[in-house]
């Protein structure tokens, strides 16, 4: 009772995140997006500013439009943001919060072909996130592609949240943008129905291995605000988290390691209350 | 105690989470100083062909 109680807490947040963020219902109406002043600040997740319902801006968006501008200038704005958000919740923003987790979610819930928390070579995959972010969103907004013309690389060529939230309902709702389809859209589609089809049967294979705003979170895990606390001398090692862990990680890694997303299902896993949500305002160093 | 390692001592009690909301603090500052936040404000305005990969 308890363990289903505490994953329904989790995807109410989720769901109220996702239509709070992304609620500007006229947008999915006309096809156009909402221009008011909450777009001067980013949302902690991955949420497409061209999505017709979006309310803020992609942190990550922000970070490759100010790279992408005139000569080379430090992207503060954006990584203000990161370092705001990340600070405070780490990955947290990833297990709760994200809409293109809260998709992947939904979809691992399919009663379909036998679960598996990771692909095989989960170990060397896992840095996928990491290439993406310095080779994609860095250097590849900077320069690398196409020359020395910049493009927001990531957004352009691999985001799947921007084509599930910005492409799919303004092209539904904006027939003069239909006309303009090449076949860049065609592989972003595939791409993201890949991915979805592929979180059937593994958790989350975007936010494991590609996402490169759960790459920049997981480095503030081990010290944001928002952690999941392991009591040691009361663990009796039964493994009952792990099992529980949708990553698969081992109490000592819970939380501290980059890789985990603070869902909390370790918590009402655990048999002897060892893990615990908490928050460390007053801890130190 | 010498002065460098009272202010140590002072640093080493901020928890390194508000350390990092402060330095996102001073980024977001510096960012507003330079007009960044007019730029990312101009750029979430717009539909990005590119971005969505339409165009």
């Amino acid at each position: 009772m308890k363990r289903s109680k505490q994953k329904n807490i989790r995807l109410l947040f989720q769901v109220i995140y996702t239509i709070v963020t992304n609620g500007y219902v006229y947008g999915y109406l006309t096809g156009k997006i909402y221009k008011g002043n909450l777009k001067y600040t980013c949302v902690p997740g991955l949420n497409c500013y061209s999505c017709p319902g979006a309310v803020g801006a992609c942190p990550l968006g922000a970070l490759q439009s100010a790279l992408n501008g005139n000569g080379f200038r430090v992207p503060f704005a954006a990584l203000g943001f990161l370092f705001i958000f990340g600070s405070i919740f780490g990955r947290f923003v990833c297990g709760w919060l994200c809409p293109f987790g809260l998709l992947q979610d939904l979809f691992h819930k399919i009663p379909l072909f036998r679960k598996r928390k990771q692909l095989p070579f989960h170990k060397v995959f896992k840095y996928g996130k990491y290439l993406v972010l310095f080779g994609l969103v860095f250097a590849g907004s900077a320069f690398l592609f196409t020359g020395f013309v910049k493009i927001p690389a990531f957004c352009k060529f691999l985001c799947p949240s921007g084509t599930f939230m910005g492409a799919i309902p303004l092209l539904g709702a904006n027939e003069g943008l239909r006309t303009q389809i090449s076949g860049l859209f065609y592989w972003k589609l595939g791409l993201l129905l890949f991915l979805v089809l592929l979180s059937v049967k593994i958790y989350r294979p975007f936010c494991q291995y590609l996402c490169p705003l759960g790459a920049v979170y997981g480095w503030f895990n081990r010290f944001s605000l928002v952690q999941i606390q392991w009591n040691k001398e009361g663990c009796t090692s039964c493994m009952a988290c792990k099992r529980a862990c949708p990553v698969n990680l081992s109490p000592e890694e819970i939380s501290v390691s980059a890789e985990c997303i603070k869902c909390g299902q370790c918590v009402d896993a655990c048999p002897e209350k060892c893990l615990k949500m908490h928050n460390n305002i007053l801890k130190k160093r | 105690m010498t002065f460098w390692k009272k202010i140590s001592n002072v640093f080493h009690k901020i928890p390194l989470w508000m350390a990092g909301v402060v330095v996102g603090v001073m980024f977001l500052l510096q960012g507003i100083h330079g007009g960044q936040l007019e730029d990312m404000y101009r750029k979430a305005v717009m539909i990005c062909l590119e971005c969505i990969g339409i165009g």
